[in-house]
């Protein structure tokens, strides 16, 4: 696979399916692991670097569930390249910015990716549409044995797998769940919400990761505690979580359309306007009308718009996509009008 | 919107401050904003975060640590205080007694439930494994197998045997005191 193969294709966690597809974009899991005896990759040296490069190359080549993955060293991809996958949650902004013996393991489906010598030896990560957390940890976990068999992890029994940051010890895994939640915003209650949830030990970002604030109504919410629950508790924990979310924007939806449906249908289709009109538009306020339409196209009042097309047009939409797209570098306002040009042609009806 | 640092480029990037309870907004353009956000990490790191909670009650206890070395990777306690990442994994051994205490506060919990990578082909990790992690392994198993009337059994002698080993840690304790 080449990178510039994933302009033309749809990342799973984009198809707009899966259960509780609506108000859930996508599910996803990842595990922190490192092999023993080695310095973690912010003290260990070039050679040490590189042989971990190597073994772990090794190591996913013989993995049956990683046999249509492709290996990226960094120090062999352009800045723009780096942007793109970092754009399409594939790997750390953090990844990105430091080359030293750093890789990413990608599979064709955008399913599954691995990042080597992040904070940790390896970052595995699995990604699926939809409220699906479940099957993402599926997936990993088959993977995690693979990876088991020829790699000696390192790990006590008491402390359970062992990183770089003792935040992520213990079963070294996140679970992040990536919610859309406008009739919460609208109706001033997301606060109250998110107060809820990290009472209850659970992080909260923006679309982009970490770092990044909410934008666009998008909220991403992970499990902070790694020591002391088993994996399958994490998940059903998060789980839980979710469904009460999931239940609460349901009801703000109704509310919204009970006491003003007029009004949100104006927006929303302002909203569109603006969208299929624009000549210039930044990102912002592209995230922001996108979860608009987003959420017109939920409630049935946009019925002509796939929600794929919609999911596809936040990725798109972001610089180094767009820099790939013209296969050049690009000034902010070029980005603007092109960015507004890509979305006039994916909405046209 | 021109940048709010260098006063030339386009503003493209939108970025809000608290400091001390005062919220101050920054236009900044791309190359300023990786400048700052470079500056941010070196201004307050997770690294203080977790050497505040890895501060020790007695200045006695702190003066020892400080000199344990890993014998391994030669990261010193001074060095996991100032950068706020361990060395490697021999460090959670060396750094045992330290560390329990801080994945106490961090995690609510010191001990780990989960899976364990049983099926290394260098054995190394087998060797600390002891009756519990083979029940546990046999209990995953089961689960994987379906085989839930088996994965009950074994769920109910892992909960005893941690109660044992949970019993004989304060004999030891409890020894160790008088």
């Amino acid at each position: 696979m080449k990178l510039d193969d994933l302009l033309n294709h749809t990342s799973e966690w984009l198809r707009g399916t899966g259960p509780n597809s609506d108000i859930v974009i996508s599910s996803r899991i990842r595990l922190a692991r490192n092999l023993e005896k080695f310095a973690f990759p912010h003290w260990a040296d070039q050679k040490e670097g590189e042989e971990i490069l190597r073994l772990i190359a090794d190591a996913t080549s013989k993995c049956d569930y990683l046999k249509s993955t492709t290996n990226f060293r960094l120090s062999d991809l352009e800045l723009l390249d780096k942007q793109f996958l970092v754009e399409r949650h594939l790997m750390s902004r953090e990844h990105a910015q430091k080359t030293d013996h750093k890789a990413v393991i990608i599979d064709t489906e955008e399913v599954i990716s691995i990042m080597v010598n992040e904070e940790d030896h390896l970052r595995v990560q699995v990604m699926q549409s939809g409220f699906n957390i479940y099957e993402a940890w599926n997936i990993i976990n088959k993977i995690d044995d693979c990876l088991a068999k020829e790699l000696p992890f390192a790990f006590l029994a008491d402390w359970g797998y062992l990183t770089a940051c003792p935040t992520n010890t213990g079963t070294g895994m996140r679970g992040s769940v990536m919610l859309h939640l406008p009739a919460l915003v609208m109706t001033r209650q997301i606060d109250r919400v998110l107060a809820a949830i990290s009472k209850l030990s659970f992080t909260t970002r923006g679309l982009y990761g970490e770092g990044t604030q909410a934008s666009g109504n998008f909220f991403q919410i992970s499990n902070q505690v790694s020591l002391g629950q088993s994996e399958e508790e994490i998940i059903e924990n998060i789980n839980g979580l979710i469904r009460q979310i999931i239940e609460q924007e349901n009801q703000a939806r109704v509310a919204l359309l009970g006491r003003n449906g007029a009004v949100l249908e104006d927006r929303v289709n302002r909203s569109l306007g603006i969208l299929k009109n624009a000549r210039i538009i930044n990102s912002q306020e592209t995230v922001e009308l996108l979860s608009m339409v987003r959420l017109g196209s939920d409630l049935g009042m946009i019925k002509d718009i796939d929600r794929r097309i919609i999911n596809e047009l936040f990725i798109v939409t972001q610089p180094a996509h767009l820099q790939k797209i013209m296969q050049k570098k690009l000034s902010a306002q070029e980005r603007d009008m092109k960015r507004a040009q890509i979305i006039r042609e994916k909405l046209k009806i | 919107m021109l940048c709010d640092i260098c006063g030339k480029n386009q503003a493209t990037v939108h970025l809000t401050e608290i400091i001390d309870d005062q919220m101050n907004e920054l236009h900044l353009c791309e190359a300023c904003a990786r400048e700052k956000s470079a500056q941010m990490e070196n201004q307050f790191g997770l690294s203080d975060l977790l050497a505040g909670l890895a501060d020790f009650e007695k200045p006695e206890a702190e003066k020892e640590a400080v000199g344990l070395k890993c014998p391994n990777c030669k990261l010193t306690y001074a060095d996991f205080k100032k950068i706020g990442r361990l060395g490697c994994g021999e460090c959670y051994v060396t750094f045992k007694k330290y560390l329990a205490p801080l994945l106490k506060r961090i995690h609510g919990s010191s001990q780990h439930f989960g899976k364990s990578p049983l099926k290394t082909k260098t054995g190394v990790a087998k060797k600390k494994i002891d009756l519990l992690e083979e029940l546990r392994s046999k209990l995953q198993k089961a689960i994987e197998e379906e085989a839930f009337e088996e994965a009950a059994r074994l769920r109910d002698q892992i909960r005893e045997a941690e109660k044992k080993q949970q019993d004989n840690n304060t004999e030891k304790e409890n020894k160790n005191e008088t």
